[in-house]
């Protein structure tokens, strides 16, 4: 009796520090989703802890005219599908590489790649935007492009140890029916590997998706900036509306947030992966 | 002879693409970082060689550097301790009430995939003091002592030389912790949860209390995965700054993390001093985590924990 007792006092406060913790995290969202659904003169009375009753779209509406959130929500699509897309072919052909293949240097290079994990590159992004400058590649290529390099590592990583776990009967099989190592490894090891390509396209998607520095550095110009540019652009240029601001914060952290909760197995996935690299 | 080397070269192209972007985008700007750092100007259309002038500079004369690696390291000191503790015990509690498990890890881990830009900015609107939400809602929930001005970096807490402790450096402390503590929870959670149940079990049977089985077995087991934490949690941290911009802007140089001052630097086109600033961070950086692991290693040794 006395331990059934003292079991359930002990769960119930856990579950209490549990529950506090995450609505400290899932409040703050609430809000400010709460609050995109306000006039201004609404949210000035109750600061947006009460319900929108009547909820409104307008500021949705100014944030994607007035407030250009729609043309950069255009850009951060297209450079994530670009960046990924290119991470995806790129590291996928290199893992099969150093996975089955032999050439020399192999494990040299590999282990370039390995270090490039670990070592901190604190001013990394000076050097390469210098560089761009200097190849006249300030523009959608050259962020494209630098935005690859920095997920390759990564990817190639987590794939070949994946390819590494396969078995290499089915390759064989192919091979003797007379495909060469490309379609091998297009038909057969791209869709082995497919659990662990999940993983990379929701890492770096979300990579992409959220980097800042180097996109700040690169586009001054409103028609090609990705939204965590845009947004911090329209922070400095409005005169702050809590609602109009909340609308475009919205916007931008939705998709990202739909994404999360259907693929959180693998976001989860490759988050442990890539720490246990280091 | 000549299908053999065409062979090699078939295979070697498999990797051609990805070396060539990594030979393009972190090779050459590695090695073009220390060329940079001995020069003066932008970079693009002048540069001069000043020799050592910008690590002499960085390191003896800029009075602000030192600052700012003190302000990055306090958020790491508070990252270190406040969140990576509270992570621990959140880790513990979920690994015991594992039937609800995975709906807290969804919430926790949620300010992690959010951009540093949307956190930032959502907390500085909620945190400023002008109209002050969070400090109204605390007084209508009564807890009014706690008012104040979150962002302030007018008024000094304490000041050693040229190190200005203000609320907006604890308030910047405190949301990085809150944005990172999930990352640390879900490693931590992963690393409780490889360790094998037999262990508990047999424990158990020997008569081990759960604080016993909790001192040997799980501590003990789990310290290669606590160092990890804390190893990323200061490389991170050192580096973090999109949030820190979007919270604070800076405040004024009072919060204003080594990073930032790179970043400002290259926008200022001191190129040179924004790269010898990088190197020195990179050693310190590389130095203490390097550090951290020759000490893990040998309280590992010295506990007789195998390692793992």
């Amino acid at each position: 009796m006395y331990y059934q007792v003292k079991k359930i006092v002990v769960l119930i406060l856990l579950h209490t520090f549990l529950l506090s913790v995450a609505l400290s995290c899932i409040t703050p969202l609430f809000w400010m989703l709460n609050a995109s659904f306000k006039t201004d003169t609404e949210f000035r009375n109750d600061l947006g802890l009460k319900l929108a009753t009547n909820p409104t779209l307008e500021n949705y509406k100014t944030a994607l005219t007035e407030g250009k959130l729609g043309f950069y929500f255009i850009n951060s699509v297209f450079y994530t599908f670009i960046t990924v897309l290119l991470i995806v072919v790129i590291s996928s052909l290199a893992a099969y590489g150093f996975s089955r293949l032999q050439f020399p240097g192999k494990n040299i290079i590999f282990f370039m790649f390995l270090a490039a994990m670990m070592i901190p590159l604190p001013a990394g992004f000076v050097p390469v935007y210098i560089l761009l400058n200097k190849l006249h590649l300030v523009n959608k290529t050259g962020y494209v492009l630098a935005m690859t390099n920095i997920g390759l590592s990564f990817s190639i990583y987590l794939l070949k140890t994946f390819f590494d776990q396969l078995p290499r009967d089915l390759e064989d099989a192919a091979r003797i029916d007379g495909c060469n190592k490309l379609r091998i490894w297009w038909s057969v090891g791209l869709p082995l590997v497919s659990p662990a390509l999940a993983v990379v396209i929701i890492f770096n998607s979300l990579n992409v998706w959220n980097e800042f520095v180097l996109a700040s550095l690169m586009f001054t110009e409103d028609s090609l900036m990705p939204l965590q540019v845009g947004l911090m652009e329209f922070y400095n240029r409005n005169i702050i509306q809590h609602t109009l601001l909340m609308a475009s914060l919205t916007i931008a952290a939705v998709p990202i947030i739909l994404l999360y909760l259907v693929m959180q197995r693998q976001i989860i996935k490759g988050i442990t992966a890539g720490a246990m690299v280091g | 002879m000549n299908s053999y080397l065409k062979d090699k070269a078939v295979n070697f192209s498999f990797i051609f693409p990805a070396l060539l972007l990594f030979s393009i985008f972190y090779i050459y700007p590695f090695i073009y970082t220390f060329i940079l750092s001995f020069q003066r100007g932008d970079g693009i259309y002048t540069s001069q060689f000043v020799g050592l002038a910008n690590f002499k500079e960085v390191l003896l004369y800029d009075k602000d550097w030192w600052p700012s690696m003190f302000y990055g390291g306090f958020i790491t000191l508070f990252a270190l301790t406040f969140q990576n503790v509270i992570a621990l015990f959140l880790a513990l509690a979920v690994d015991k009430a594992i039937k609800t498990g995975k709906f807290y890890r969804v919430i926790f881990f949620v300010l992690c995939v959010l951009s540093e830009i949307i956190v930032g900015l959502l907390t500085r609107q909620i945190l400023i003091s002008n109209p002050g939400i969070f400090n109204q809602w605390l007084s209508k929930f009564g807890l009014g002592f706690f008012i104040h001005n979150w962002l302030d970096a007018k008024q000094i807490l304490f000041q050693i030389g040229n190190v200005k402790i203000t609320h907006a450096l604890i308030t910047t402390a405190l949301v990085h912790s809150w944005k990172g503590f999930g990352w640390a929870f879900v490693i931590l959670l992963a690393g409780l949860q490889a360790i094998p149940e037999q262990l508990y079990e047999s424990a158990r049977i020997d008569g081990a209390r759960s604080h016993q089985s909790f001192l040997r077995i799980t501590l003990p087991l789990l310290t290669p995965v606590i160092v990890l934490v804390c190893i990323l949690t200061i490389l991170g941290t050192m580096q973090a700054f999109a949030m820190i911009l979007a919270l604070t802007r800076g405040a004024g140089g009072l919060t204003e993390v080594p990073v930032m001052r790179i970043y400002n630097h290259l926008r200022g086109s001191q190129i040179g001093l924004a790269c010898a600033e990088g190197i020195v961070l990179g050693v310190v950086l590389i130095t203490l985590s390097f550090t951290m692991l020759r000490i893990s290693k040998w309280v590992r040794s010295r506990w007789g924990v195998l390692p793992s």
